[in-house]
């Protein structure tokens, strides 16, 4: 059976549980597990361009997950989408399945990066709207998901230093707030970006509607970083 | 004297202008030489600040689109600072560059021990796949820029020194290169210490080999050499000792060899002054590599003469 065969039919934001439950073993999923799951939803369900038919369209938007910890969500909903099929879900972390408990951009089909070693991802995405740029690509945008602990990396505060001066503007930062860095500011975040040129926008990382609001706002001339705020990891 | 970080800018400027896949990377150091190149082509040269994380991070992502970047900064800050970069962002995945460093092992012996990197090779050779040119003349320098940026999308590693031989070979960006022909022995002498070394085994009756690719490790010439020149290697790397010593005794595996590894210590000098200083007190100028190669060669004449007479 081929790949494309084996995907069938996508799946709704409903079964998402089930889906990782295939993973996981259970459909109940604490908010750690889950604290990528509605901004990732919303992202491919609405925002990216991206389809399992074109994964290789040089004109299609790129997500990069750089938060690799914890991929069950973003599996689930590659799976629901048509990009990997169902099937292998069960094998998660298995020595035959493609899918790890960090993804791999060579191993599963539609991830755009391989992560893990947190820090990496926002570096590369400048590299990728850099690269895009050089190619006269001016249409595709570059998504990148980051943690707010993941954030205590000095490579992210090369990349966002460096992003805004240069006036990337097809750069998007999502960063999944669950209060898990120790040491941290209340809207240090978002001043972290805004110091370097940024646009941001603060919201609750359940709210679909304000997520795609935020997702889709306009920000001429300036990179946009989205923080998405779900529930304290250790409440 | 022309340098070959002199001919960098200049040549991957002209590859610029030739080859729209080719964008390059900086991190301040070397950016006034891309100047004109800059102006030219705005959005393929690209100047992160100091920022070596993201240079290789930067660089990844352009590969990932489809370019070919050329990152360039001193070798302590490119191969070591950013190590995990290099290991992720290129090898895991699965995209290419083209790393040009400078400053070498001992380059500016006066900027003391934070810009010397005798360990880069060493460091990449824990990683798979690299390519890693060593050029010892300006010359060789930038044929082999052209070879790193010709090789698809290969990760190479070219490793710019202000040391250089009088004269420039020819290079092919793969094999080693028989210089001279003997029958007591074998001496692979890596990019600039090849003068030392030809100086240092005049009247020696040995094979040297000279090495500007050194990764892959051409085992077959050093196999090839050793069938008429016998199987004492001396390894003389312009970098840490003994880093490819591991390869040169895989090349030999099934036959009695033995190989003594020549090259910048581990110890650091605490010292600052010129490059020849530093040359010497690594046992690495002609005099002492005169002794140290002689004596091993030497050892086994001894020894076959010893035993003709018992």
């Amino acid at each position: 059976m081929t790949l494309t065969e084996e995907r069938g039919h996508t799946h709704g934001y409903a079964e998402l549980p089930r889906l990782m439950g295939l993973m996981t073993g259970d459909e109940k999923h604490g908010p750690a597990a889950t604290s990528t799951l509605d901004a990732l939803w919303v992202l491919y369900d609405r925002v990216l361009r991206v389809t399992p038919e074109r994964p290789a369209d040089p004109g299609r938007d790129r997500f990069l997950l750089s938060k690799g910890h914890g991929p069950m969500a973003y599996y689930a909903v590659l799976a629901a989408k048509g990009f990997v099929p169902a099937q292998w879900l069960p094998g998660f972390g298995s020595y035959d399945s493609p899918l790890g408990h960090h993804p791999d951009r060579v191993l599963v089909p539609g991830v755009e990066i391989g992560s893990g070693s947190l820090g990496h991802g926002l570096p590369i995405a400048v590299g990728v709207a850099l690269g895009l740029r050089a190619q006269g690509l001016h249409e595709p945008r570059v998504w990148v998901l980051v943690g707010d602990a993941e954030l205590d990396e000095g490579s992210n505060h090369e990349a966002i230093a460096f992003a805004g001066p240069a006036g990337l503007e097809r750069l998007h930062t999502v960063v999944i707030d669950n209060s898990s860095a120790t040491h941290a500011r209340p809207g240090g975040i978002t001043a972290r970006f805004e110091a370097a040129g940024w646009s941001t926008v603060t919201v609750d990382g359940r709210d679909h509607e304000a997520l795609y609001a935020a997702f889709t706002t306009a920000h001429p001339g300036r990179p946009h970083a989205v923080v998405a705020r779900v529930e304290p990891k250790s409440a | 004297m022309e340098t070959m970080r002199d001919r960098f800018a200049p040549v991957v400027s002209r590859l610029l202008d030739e080859d729209p896949r080719v964008a390059v990377v900086l991190a301040e150091i070397g950016r006034d030489g891309f100047t004109e190149a800059q102006r030219r082509h705005p959005d393929r040269v690209v100047n992160v600040g100091i920022r070596e994380q993201l240079l290789v991070g930067a660089g990844a992502g352009l590969a990932l689109t489809g370019l070919r970047p050329v990152l360039h900064t001193f070798a302590s800050f490119l191969v070591e600072r950013p190590f995990e970069q290099v290991k992720l962002d290129l090898g895991h995945q699965d995209v290419g560059a083209v790393l040009v460093s400078a400053a070498a092992s001992l380059d500016w012996p006066a900027g003391g021990y934070t810009h010397m990197a005798p360990g880069d090779v060493a460091l990449l050779d824990t990683l798979d796949g690299w390519t890693v040119h060593v050029p010892g003349h300006p010359d060789e320098a930038e044929a082999l820029l052209r070879h790193a940026v010709a090789a698809g999308d290969d990760k190479v590693y070219v490793r710019l020194s202000v040391r250089s031989n009088r004269r420039s070979h020819p290079v092919d960006g793969a094999g080693f290169r028989t210089v001279r022909e003997g029958r007591s022995g074998v001496v692979v002498a890596v990019g600039p210490v090849l003068d030392d070394v030809l100086d240092a085994v005049a009247g020696l009756d040995v094979t040297v080999l000279y090495a500007t690719t050194v990764r892959p490790f051409d085992a077959g010439a050093l196999r090839r050499a050793t069938e008429s020149a016998g199987t004492d290697v001396v390894l003389v790397e312009p970098y840490l000792a003994g880093t490819s010593t591991a390869a040169a005794n895989d090349a030999l595996a099934d036959v009695p060899h033995r190989v003594l590894a020549l090259g910048v210590g581990r110890r650091e000098l605490r010292r600052y002054g010129d490059v020849g200083e530093h040359v010497a007190a690594h046992g690495l100028d002609a005099r002492s590599l005169r002794e140290r190669i002689g004596g091993f060669v030497g050892e086994r004449e001894k020894a076959g003469a010893m035993a003709a007479r018992s």
